[in-house]
Order: structure tokens, then C-alpha cells, then sequence
């Protein structure tokens, strides 16, 4: 991470943005990303337009909007995975405690070492339970032997897999159910001990006591990591996150503590789409 | 009203009826065009099979004037030369799959891809007289001759490449095999590397991988039941090949050490003899060598069927 005193001076000087009222008192960590005027495209058409945003550390933050309004494409630019396709390209300043990762100088693979990411549908690697938690540990080589039994082991009980897979850690990732396959995919996200933890829809193709079992591992995370997340179900978004973001067509509408975006939105769109009227 | 739906109905049976066993008889057909071929060969072959006995495959003898046939000699070109071809092309059509797949430019992805596909379309006679004319004296006046120069001294796979540069031979067939078979295992394996979900990969780029890790660790796991069977194919194509080996083997029935000295294959042997095998045990001796090939490519597609059930048990069924 780059330490502040490597922060250029007229960026220091510019105002924060303004955090969403009220964060601190649900208990959340200071702000962990910044992001200020981002513009995204793909080729020609603009995903983002002027995003700004802070998000807390140590709390849960959901982004909500209808098909394409660009909440996905957000995720994809905090941990700059848009950049391995070409003709995709992000504008603006984007900081995670205090690094700007859209600078051409951010080491992408380590970026995203720090920056997890779990994923619409669960995507086990070909090979076992104990090897696909391994995986970012192994990649990196920070953990070995014991240590990297004692770190998968860790990551498996905070995923709420421990005791469904303990004696099943030489069989393939691909072999369990659905709803173990994600927690399986969070515990090998959470190994490598993230700054951020990003979340893409992550109960879309679940059942709902798979989906219930993913929100009480949210809840449990919500103390060690900055975890953001994107759901098209609301009341998912009402039940996990202290913040919400309301997303419509490119732009940030509007976003607040959830239960004010939940009870009392400000912007008419956001009340026409918690009501159901679109999306 | 009732009535015309109940004719609809009676007429939907019939239908449905007739298309069943329509497809049925297309089903038993095949097996009964594979269980004729099989029947066909073993008579045939029978007069020489009887004759010699299991000494019909442990012998390396084949002469015509004194009615020894052996089918050693081109059993062992068979396969060498096959496996000269995959140890040649499988690598090759691998980084090939990979480079389209992974990471080619946009742009040049097209013309690669329809110039191995053209590379497919080649009829094998071109392969065949360019092996013999064109690849076959380059060999004999530069590869073979540094081949014997500099890997002919070393132990052991030193006598592989000993004796004369004679540019036709087993290597040169191998040779040749590798480039006919390069494109299928090329195309299959680039189809199954393209079948990788993009989310799949993003979860490897997403814990910090390289694109080399995404491919060594997530890509080619995931693939490899299609890479087995592209192989396979390959493999097949390379056993079963005619014309092009005739041309560039050398067409002797005897096993070298040296894989630069000439041999036959099972096919190139059948297709040289055909014509002047005088004498119903010769015949007979030629179609049990197309037997004996029939049984190795069986052989070849019931092993890689078992190695498929294997790769799937270790996966818990979900390929």
C-alpha cells in the first residue's frame, strides 16, 4: 500500500467526499475506497457516468439497481478485472486505503491478490476442496505445511463450510452442492486475507437456505473485512448491508444507510424501484 | 369437436411410432455395419490366422515367395510412427489451442484458426508426394545426418538415430503423421479451451494469478476430458493413415532399431500389397494385417474411454 506521504499534494487538498450520514454509528470502520468522477466504457458506450462514493471498512455495502444499470461494472473496475478485456477502459480516480489502483504503475495481479471477488455462480477450480482454498495461498506462497493447513482450515470455518467438508477435503470442489460450491469459492476468497471482499450476486443461483446460510457468513465477516456487495434481491440488500447504493443507468442515485433507503428514499427513482414499479 | 382431436391424437401416435422405429433401425444399423466389417475380417484373415497362429503377430518374417507372413513389422511401424506423430504434434497443437485461445490479439485469431482449418482440409496424397519430394531429401541432407552427428552417440536413444540417412523411413512417416494430425488436435483443443467459462478464469485472475497460472492450474484441468478425447482423435487419424506414409516409409517389413531406417505400417503394407498378392494365403495374410488394425484402434478407443471414466470419478461426476 502506498503510504500517504506519497499522495500527491492537490490531491490531498481536495474536500472528501461526503460520507453516507450515519455510518459511523452502525459501527463501521473508517473509509476504505474513494472513488471520485469514475467514467467506465465499453468501447464506445458509457457504463459509469461520474461516479463518486465512499465506502466503510469493517461494514457491509450493497449496490442495488435494475439489469445494466452498471452496478456489476463497478465491481469489475475496484479490482480492475475489466483490464483483461480490451476496448474496456476506466476514467477517474478510484483509491482503496489511499492507493489509486487506476494508475498504469498498480501490479494488477497483486491488486487483485488483495481484492477479492466471489462470483454470480460458483466456479470451484478442477481440483479439491482443500486445493481450491489453497490456491491464492499456494500462488503467493505465503503459507506452507502447517501454516497452510492451519490457514485453509481457518478459512473453511469462517465460510460455515468446516464441518460439512472436514472429511471430505481430497474430493473434487465441483462435487458438492451448489450452496457449499459459493461458500467454498468465499472460504478461497477469504484465505488470502483481503482488504476488500467483493460480492457479484453471490446467492443468484441459489436455493434459499443456501442463500440464508451465504448472509450469516456475510454477517460474521462483516467485522474483519470491507465487504461490498451486488444483489437484484432487496430484500437481501435490507437484511445484510448498512449501506445501499441505488443504481439507474450508469449513475449513482443515491445511497444512504439502508434502513433510510429502505423506509424513507430521497430520490423519486429509488422509490419507484423498491416499490416495484420498475426493474 | 371431440372427435377430431381424438383423430389428431391417433395420428400423433402413429407418428410418433413410425419416427421411433425410424430411428431405431438408423441406431441398429451402425452396429450392424460395424459387427458385418468385424464378421468380414475375421473371415477373411481366417486362412492365414489359421495357418500361422498367434506366430502371425510375434513374427517379424513377411515373404510372399516363400508364404511366411509375420504382421510384427508393420504393427511396429504403426505404432511407432504414430507415436513419433503425437510426441511431434500433441505439444504443438496444445501451445497452438492455448495461443488462440488465451492469447492472440483479436485480429489474428481468424487467420490462424482458418489456416489450420485449411491445414485439415489438405487431401493426404498432397501430404504424401510433398513428403516424399520436398521434406523427405531436406531430412536426409540436414536433420537426419546432424540427428546421427550428435544424438546417434549418446546411450541408449543414441541407436534410435544410427545407419544411413536415407530421408524416407519411419521418422520421416512420423513426421509427416504429425503434421496431418496437428490441425484436429489443434481445432478440438482450442474448442474445449474456449469452452472454459470466462467467470471461471476470472476467479483465478481474481486471487491474483497470472494468465500462465490461469491456464496451468484452472484451464487445462478443466479441459482435460476434451483434451483426451482431441488426442484421441489424432491418434486415430494417425494409426488408420494411407496414402501419405506409403509414400514416405520405405515400405520394408522389418523392425529397425535406427528410426531413421525404412518400415511399413499396417496400412501403407495393405495398400502396397494389394494389388499383387498372388495366392489366397497372401490375401488372406493382408486382410488379417487390417484385422490386427482394427483391434489396435479399438484397443486405442476403449483405453481412452477408460481413462475418460477415471478422470470423471476423481471429479465426483461433474465435467
Amino acid at each position: 500500500m502506498m503510504p500517504s506521504s506519497k499522495i500527491p499534494k492537490h490531491l490531498k487538498l481536495r474536500p472528501p467526499v461526503p460520507v453516507a450520514q450515519g455510518t459511523a454509528e452502525s459501527g463501521a470502520g473508517p473509509a476504505k475506497i474513494e472513488i471520485r468522477s469514475l467514467n467506465f466504457y465499453y468501447g464506445e458506450v458509457r457504463a459509469l457516468s461520474d461516479i463518486s462514493m465512499t465506502i466503510a471498512d469493517r461494514a457491509i455495502t450493497a449496490f442495488i439497481g435494475p439489469s445494466g444499470c452498471g452496478k456489476s461494472t463497478l465491481l469489475r473496475v475496484l479490482n480492475r478485472m475489466y483490464a483483461l478485456y480490451p476496448h474496456q477502459r476506466a476514467e477517474g480516480e478510484v483509491r482503496i486505503g489511499g492507493e489509486d489502483i487506476l494508475s498504469a504503475t498498480v501490479d494488477v495481479a497483486d491488486l487483485r491478490y488483495r481484492i477479492g471477488m466471489v462470483f454470480q455462480r460458483p466456479t470451484p477450480f478442477p481440483m479439491t476442496v482443500f486445493e481450491n482454498v489453497a490456491f491464492g495461498l499456494r500462488l503467493h506462497a505465503v503459507a506452507r505445511g502447517a501454516e497452510l493447513h492451519h490457514r485453509v482450515e481457518a478459512a473453511l470455518r469462517e465460510a460455515a463450510l468446516w464441518d460439512e467438508v472436514k472429511d471430505m477435503l481430497n474430493k473434487d470442489g465441483r462435487s458438492l452442492s451448489g450452496g457449499q460450491q459459493q461458500r467454498l469459492c468465499i472460504a478461497r476468497t477469504i484465505a488470502v486475507n483481503p482488504d476488500v471482499l467483493l460480492l457479484d450476486e453471490p446467492t443468484a443461483a441459489l436455493d434459499p437456505i443456501s442463500t440464508l446460510r451465504i448472509e450469516e457468513t456475510l454477517q460474521a465477516l462483516r467485522e474483519k473485512f470491507c465487504i461490498v456487495i451486488v444483489t437484484h434481491n432487496l430484500q437481501q440488500a435490507a437484511r445484510v448491508s448498512h449501506v445501499t447504493g441505488f443504481m439507474y443507468m450508469g449513475e449513482l442515485v443515491e445511497m444512504g444507510l439502508s434502513s433510510a433507503i429502505f423506509t424513507t428514499p430521497k430520490d423519486r427513482r429509488t422509490d419507484d424501484y423498491i416499490t416495484g414499479r420498475f426493474g | 369437436m371431440a372427435i377430431i382431436d381424438q383423430g389428431h391424437a391417433a395420428r400423433q401416435l402413429i407418428y410418433e411410432k413410425v419416427f421411433r422405429s425410424a430411428t431405431l433401425c438408423a441406431a441398429i444399423l451402425v452396429l450392424l455395419i460395424l459387427g458385418g466389417v468385424g464378421a468380414s475380417l475375421v473371415h477373411g484373415a481366417w486362412p492365414a490366422l489359421h495357418r500361422f497362429g498367434t506366430g502371425f503377430v510375434t513374427r517379424e518374417i513377411w515373404n510372399p515367395v516363400t508364404q511366411q507372413f509375420g504382421a510384427l513389422g508393420p504393427m511396429y511401424g504403426t505404432i511407432v510412427t504414430s507415436l513419433i506423430a503425437m510426441l511431434l504434434a500433441v505439444p504443438t497443437g496444445f501451445g497452438i489451442a492455448l495461443f488462440l485461445t488465451e492469447l492472440c490479439p483479436p485480429w489474428l485469431k481468424r487467420p490462424i484458426g482458418i489456416a489450420i482449418e485449411l491445414l485439415a482440409a489438405v487431401p493426404s496424397i498432397i501430404f504424401g508426394i510433398w513428403g516424399l519430394f520436398v521434406l523427405a531429401p531436406i531430412l536426409q541432407s540436414q536433420t537426419q545426418p546432424w540427428l546421427i552427428a550428435h544424438v546417434g552417440a549418446v546411450p541408449v536413444i543414441g541407436s534410435l538415430f544410427r545407419g544411413p540417412p536415407f530421408g524416407i523411413g519411419i521418422l520421416t512417416a512420423g513426421v509427416v503423421l504429425a503434421i496431418m494430425v496437428l490441425p484436429f488436435i489443434a481445432a478440438t483443443m482450442r474448442d474445449v479451451f474456449d469452452t472454459v467459462p470466462a467467470m471461471l478464469k476470472e476467479s483465478g485472475y481474481g486471487l491474483g494469478a497470472t494468465t500462465w497460472e490461469v491456464i496451468w492450474h484452472i484451464v487445462v484441468p478443466h479441459s482435460r476430458v476434451g483434451m483426451v478425447g482431441g488426442v484421441m482423435l489424432g491418434l486415430g487419424r494417425a494409426l488408420g493413415e494411407t496414402m501419405a506414409v506409403t509414400f514416405v516409409i520405405g515400405n520394408a517389413h522389418r523392425i529397425s532399431a535406427s528410426l531413421l531406417a525404412p518400415g511399413s505400417t499396417i496400412a501403407s503394407a495393405i495398400a502396397n500389397e494389394f494389388t499383387e498378392a498372388d495366392g489366397d494365403l497372401y490375401t488372406s495374410s493382408l486382410i488379417a494385417l487390417g484385422l490386427l488394425l482394427f483391434l489396435i484402434t479399438f484397443t486405442v478407443i476403449a483405453l481412452a474411454q477408460a481413462m475418460l471414466r477415471r478422470l470423471e470419478r476423481q471429479s465426483g461426476g461433474r465435467l
